[in-house]
């Protein structure tokens, strides 16, 4: 029988190794997996690449993963200033790599989908395109852009399966089924747990072979 | 002789803007004036809004006391769906940007060309602190961008220029500026002004502007 509910974030959690590449979801506060962060935290690895959407604001766990100093590199699309995250920056006590949000989300995707590189038109004309790979695509100049896989993801979904099966409410969705995809080890806090089946096929957002645990945390 | 006009103020510069666009258009708004041009659509005319953050059709903020914290827009306020409304994840939002499915995109700017390039995400090329967000992928792909500006800085400084002074965010892109004092189209030979407010001449908006214009 697959059974992929875990009973504890430390079991969520086990063999991420230092040095790993963490694809966290969330825009805003919202769809952000934010038992795993913590548990995250808890576990204690260091060294690691962030993946997400922007710093955090302060208060917030991600402020507090990088104020812990366990984050070597952040990819994300924007950083603010008065922030833990940007004062680290000015600091020069975190490597920041900035990319538009779109390409951010691009990237994962293609990490999850086998497409080992794209050009987009996306950022070609700008300073972000200073000592990369233009090409000339159809009259626009485009940018070479790789994939970005994670080692592991963190997933926050509304409801799940013991398969693995997801739903997300509303914006929750953002990030989540792209990263749920790209990563080798895919771990989802979820708020409601229901019998396998219950969730109606057409309705499914990120089927359960993309997912290896998942942890109830009711809300 | 003391100038004798009223600048728009940022909700007379959304409400000017959101009169041009028609029913069934689908558009994004960025984050500040633009959007606050959904709040001057009229609730008869279809039009269709898009948020970077997966919503298509998104509605007017909710009552205070029917806040739903799983529904935001791109600048994390809370909203609400349209009925017909529906939510796609990051990629296929950035899809619908950049692979020509919007009728239009607005976004604010520091500065804009002649040229028709978008400044708004840095005031110097190689800061540290970068915050880009989406304005770049969302400056690209839609069938026509406009800007909603300050036509000045508080200093009094231009913000249209012949050349962008700042970092661009896109190149080119950009089809008509809404500023407090006119509203302009970039065409193949530059600014070609389609309205000014009312008591201010056309010299007297040549003198704020750095980009030489044309009626």
């Amino acid at each position: 029988m697959i059974d992929k509910f875990v009973r504890s974030a430390a079991a969520a959690l086990e063999g991420v190794r230092d040095g790993a590449t963490v694809l966290l979801p969330g825009f805003g506060d919202v769809g952000v997996p934010t038992a795993l962060l913590e548990a995250l935290i808890e576990h204690g690895a260091r060294d690691l690449v962030l993946v997400c959407n922007s710093g955090g604001r302060d208060g917030s766990a991600v402020a507090r993963l990088l104020s812990l100093g366990r984050v070597r590199k952040l990819v994300c699309s924007f950083v603010r200033p008065a922030s833990d995250a940007g004062r680290l920056l000015t600091a020069g006590r975190l490597e920041v790599e900035v990319v538009p949000q779109g390409t951010l989300a691009e990237r994962i995707r293609a990490a999850g989908a086998g497409i080992p590189a794209f050009y987009t038109p996306t950022a070609a004309d700008t300073v972000l395109a200073e000592g990369r790979e233009v090409r000339n695509i159809n009259g626009a100049p485009c940018l070479l852009e790789y994939p970005l896989p994670g080692d592991v993801a963190l997933i926050d979904a509304w409801q799940a399966d013991r398969w693995g099966n997801l739903t997300y409410r509303e914006t929750q969705r953002n990030f989540n089924p792209i990263m749920a995809m790209a990563a080798q080890l895919t771990v989802v806090q979820t708020r409601h747990t229901v019998e396998l089946g219950a969730i109606p096929p057409e309705h499914v957002m990120t089927p359960g072979i993309f997912v290896n645990r998942v942890l109830h945390v009711p809300g | 002789m003391a100038a004798s006009f009223t600048p728009l103020d940022r909700d007379g510069m959304a409400a000017r803007a959101a009169s041009d666009i028609p029913e069934g258009w689908v558009v994004n708004l960025g984050i500040g004036i633009p959007t606050e041009v959904a709040n001057f659509i009229p609730a008869d005319r279809e039009v269709i809004i898009h948020a970077e953050n997966g919503v298509i059709g998104a509605g007017p903020a909710p009552a205070p006391d029917a806040i739903n914290p799983f529904l935001v827009n791109a600048g994390t306020q809370p909203i609400t769906l349209r009925t017909g409304g529906s939510y796609v994840h990051h990629a296929d939002s950035f899809a619908i940007a950049r692979g020509g499915h919007l009728d239009l995109t607005i976004l604010g700017a520091f500065e804009v060309s002649e040229t028709g390039d978008l400044a708004n995400w840095a005031r110097a090329a190689h800061e540290p602190v970068k915050q880009i967000g989406g304005a770049m992928d969302l400056a690209i792909g839609a069938k026509r961008l406009w800007v909603i500006m300050e036509h000045t800085t508080k200093e009094g400084a231009p913000r249209l220029r012949r050349r962008c002074t700042y970092p661009l965010t896109a190149k080119g892109t950009m089809k008509r500026v809404y500023t407090n004092l006119a509203v302009l189209d970039v065409t193949p030979s530059g600014f070609l002004v389609r309205d000014i407010i009312p008591g201010l001449s056309f010299e007297e908006l040549q003198a704020r502007t750095d980009a030489l214009l044309s009626r």
